[in-house]
């Protein structure tokens, strides 16, 4: 009997573990993109927050969770093409205008949440459906990782399949080795006529895209609704998660796992009722991230060479 | 048949022409080769051709028909292809990813990874090349990634081939193996132009001679009927001043004294083994070798820049030194001529007048206060600029905008103003045309002759031998011996490789 409860909890444990992991780890698999392509967004705290509303909004207005989360997409990608023009047009450091764009996006999201969802006219519910758990037939009743991985909703499914996707284009497809060029020798890459901004444009589009998905994961598929700064700096850990991963897929999904345990641990431990403040406790999985990062950005040989140098014809 | 021709190519940077009314063109089959000092525009002309780089005015005809390129996507289309002298690799792809990438039109968007390393060993096996087509390109040495560049460019179907340089980084036996794939390329009708300003290449390896000068076409000759004293009063244009006599002066005392030093390199690998040697004042040490066998690490422990490692000593006038703030070296009169003047001796951001004083703002003369005395900072710029004909004359703009020998004098003004006791200059004239490199030897010559001590790390023999009272010759961080400027090349160069030199003397060849 004991050793079932024990089961069950532990089961129970991954479980969440994969379900906090889903938002971080689509954004990092976005980001490592990015980086790869030699582009630093700290501004994707932003986009995923940007995302996180418009998820929400949408579905409540249009009642329609799918509705939502293709237009949270697609405000991620917004959020980005800004934050492109900026830094790889305008040639302007990606850290200031990382930053500013995060500062941004906090801004509007509070606004347009208190001015549209609170107050005596509200243009829609303030609760909102979630996307539920769909178990997947077969692959569900396959003993312990079924019940962690095949019965969850579809958004982390989603998640699953493009750390599989990405890591063919990134390693098996034409696509990939363009990527990887631009990121490592942006010259050499010009000279045999690929367009260093156009495959930086479009990779740090790809990192909204999957930003907006994170961030509106939070809102249509976990909490019912939307809060001020919910992403709560999950943009920032993706960014820890995409360094520790060393920008490979594989790489993410195992950081992004242990930080969906670091963040599961963290619930446990306050479901327990220890004589801790709880505050401390949410701690966890922020000190998580910085000793990880301090031990895997130690040696940054892996790095792409040309990340964070803003590209200039000649 | 004239495969290609350029006429009246026109190109400027800002104020500098780099190619003024350029007229070129390539025979079908021939090696070409483009015969300049550094800056005289042979390069700007190729990028153009190639389409890194938009001319002017001027045109390009290729095969018969006039062609605008605007990107190397037109020039390969049209059969151009170039191995520039930085590699265009990436390192962490493979052999093969390097020369598909980019080629997303043939391979589709699905790299067929063993399929293409089959076409990839084809082309390997018809041109006599040994590499493994699955190997990443950071594993291989300079001379098979050059290979690497060469088949990027044959697999995209090119005949014309621009190659940048392409012996600066190899060994002589690689040198040897590249020509004569180039040739057997010639004869399958390829054609090829060899940016060089070696002059011994050109006289064995090409076939015509197009000489640039300053961004003009001086004349094109085939190789046939000219030798080298013609090509080389073409390429400079007016004959070289002599430089300074060697002054018969008797030694001082040693400024120098460094016993059993070791260093370490970036990798936390040996670089300098062990080492000790001197310099008195009134003589010059040339240290020769091949580059990369310690010459960097020497020259950085030596002024402080890089540590030395415990248990070796290095002595300025009976002063323990080792380790000592760089601060502390040049208020003893330690001038330090460094091979990387963009990194480590200007700061290029700087003015010109700044960097001038670099390293002497804390001095009396130069400070007003906490503040800088910018009317004293500003004539002492003005001074030096005229007495070392530093050119563009304004002391205003920052370093970046002078050309490598204007910027080296800058370096040289500064250092030499210190009145320096010892001088260390590792590969003063690297990079730097004929009249710069004159001006640089004089410098050093001068100094010797007051007593000075200079201490010469060069990868150039030519300039070892010019200079030098006695030549060491560097090996792995050794020295395989100290000898006279009167011992042969062939036998310095046996030393360069490493065999030990058995009539070494503590002293060389000082007698």
């Amino acid at each position: 009997m004991f050793s079932l409860t024990g089961t069950v909890m532990i089961v129970d444990f991954f479980q969440g573990s994969v379900r906090y992991m889903t938002p971080i780890m689509l954004t990092a698999l976005g980001l490592l993109i990015a980086e790869r392509s030699g582009v630093i967004n700290i501004g994707i705290e932003g986009t995923m927050l940007v995302g996180a509303f418009t998820g929400f909004a949408v579905a409540s207005v249009t009642g329609s969770l799918w509705i939502g989360m293709l237009l949270a997409i697609l405000a991620g990608v917004l959020v980005n093409l800004i934050f492109a023009y900026a830094v790889i047009s305008l040639r302007a450091p990606q850290v200031v205008v990382g930053t500013a764009i995060n500062i941004l996006c906090l801004g509007i999201t509070g606004f347009l949440f208190r001015g549209l969802f609170t107050g005596a006219k509200v243009i829609g519910p303030v609760s909102i459906p979630t996307f539920q758990k769909f178990p997947i037939p077969l692959l569900s009743s396959i003993p312990f990782l079924g019940e962690i991985f095949f019965n969850q909703n579809i958004i982390v499914y989603m998640s699953l399949v493009a750390v599989l996707v990405i890591h063919y284009v990134l390693f098996r497809s034409a696509v990939g080795i363009k990527i990887i060029a631009v990121g490592e020798h942006p010259r050499a890459a010009e000279s045999l006529g690929i367009s260093v901004l156009k495959v930086r444009y479009l990779s740090v589009m790809f990192s909204g895209a999957m930003a907006g998905l994170g961030g509106a994961f939070l809102t249509i598929a976990h909490a019912n609704t939307f809060v001020e700064n919910m992403t709560s700096g999950r943009g920032f850990i993706a960014l820890a998660v995409s360094i520790m991963g060393r920008r490979t897929p594989i790489g993410v999904f195992l950081g992004g796992l242990l930080f969906g345990g670091a963040n599961a641990l963290q619930l446990r431990i306050q479901s327990l009722g220890l004589e801790i403040a709880y505050d401390l406790i949410l701690m966890i999985p922020y000190i998580f991230t910085i000793i990880a990062v301090t031990i895997f950005s130690r040696n940054q040989i892996d790095a792409p060479s040309s990340l964070g140098v803003p590209y200039e014809k000649s | 048949m004239k495969i290609i021709e350029m006429q009246n190519i026109c190109k400027a940077f800002g104020d500098t022409k780099a190619n003024k009314d350029v007229c070129f063109d390539l025979q079908k089959g021939e090696i070409h080769a483009l015969l300049g000092e550094n800056g005289a525009g042979k390069t700007t002309l190729m990028n153009i051709l190639y389409g890194l780089y938009c001319s002017d005015a001027g045109q390009i005809s290729i095969k018969g028909s006039h062609r605008s390129i605007r990107s190397p996507r037109d020039s390969i289309a049209l059969g151009i292809g170039m191995v520039h002298q930085h590699f265009m690799l990436i390192p962490q792809l493979t052999v093969t990813q390097n020369i598909f990438l980019g080629l997303q039109k043939e391979t589709g968007f699905h790299l067929d990874l063993p399929k293409l390393e089959k076409t990839v060993a084809e082309y390997i096996r018809r041109f006599g090349f040994h590499i493994n087509p699955k190997s990443p390109v950071w594993k291989l040495p300079v001379g098979l990634q050059q290979k690497v560049e060469i088949l990027k460019a044959l697999i995209r179907n090119v005949d014309i081939l621009i190659l940048d340089e392409p012996t600066a980084v190899l060994t002589p036996h690689e040198s040897e193996e590249l020509f004569s794939s180039l040739k057997e390329m010639t004869k399958e009708g390829y054609s090829i132009i060899l940016i060089t300003h070696k002059m011994y290449e050109v006289m064995e390896h090409s076939d015509r001679v197009t000489v640039m000068r300053q961004g003009e076409v001086v004349g094109t000759v085939q190789t046939k009927e000219t030798d080298k004293e013609q090509l080389a009063a073409m390429m400079i244009g007016k004959k070289l001043e002599k430089p300074d006599a060697r002054q018969n002066i008797s030694l001082q005392d040693t400024i120098l004294s460094v016993e059993h030093l070791s260093v370490k390199n970036n990798n936390k690998l040996p670089a300098i083994r062990d080492l000790s040697f001197h310099v008195s004042g009134g003589e010059i040490l040339g240290i020769a070798g091949v580059d990369g066998n310690g010459q960097v690490e020497l020259g950085e422990a030596l002024t402080s820049l890089r540590k030395a490692e415990s248990g070796s000593v290095i002595r300025i006038k009976d002063q323990d030194l080792t380790n000592a703030d760089p601060g502390t070296l040049i208020d003893i009169k330690v001038s330090n001529i460094t091979e990387d003047r963009q990194r480590k001796g200007l700061v290029m951001d700087f003015t010109a007048a700044d960097n001038l004083i670099l390293g002497s703002q804390r001095k009396k003369r130069f400070s007003k206060g906490v503040f800088i005395n910018r009317p004293l900072v500003n004539s002492h710029a003005q001074e030096l600029m005229e007495s070392y004909d530093i050119r563009p004359r304004k002391i205003g703009i920052p370093a970046k905008s002078f050309s490598g020998g204007n910027q080296q004098k800058i370096i040289l003004a500064r250092e030499m103003t210190r009145e320096p006791e010892l001088i260390i200059a590792l590969q003063p004239t690297r990079g730097l045309d004929i009249g710069a490199t004159n001006f640089v030897w004089n410098q050093l010559m001068l100094k010797r002759n007051e007593g000075k001590a200079v201490l010469l790390i060069s990868t150039d023999l030519d300039e070892i031998y010019r200079l030098s009272d006695r030549i060491a010759v560097i090996y792995e961080g050794r020295f395989t011996g100290i000898v006279s400027p009167d011992t042969s090349a062939e036998e310095i160069g046996l030393m360069m490789s490493g065999v030990e030199n058995a009539s070494t003397s503590e002293q060389g060849g000082t007698a």
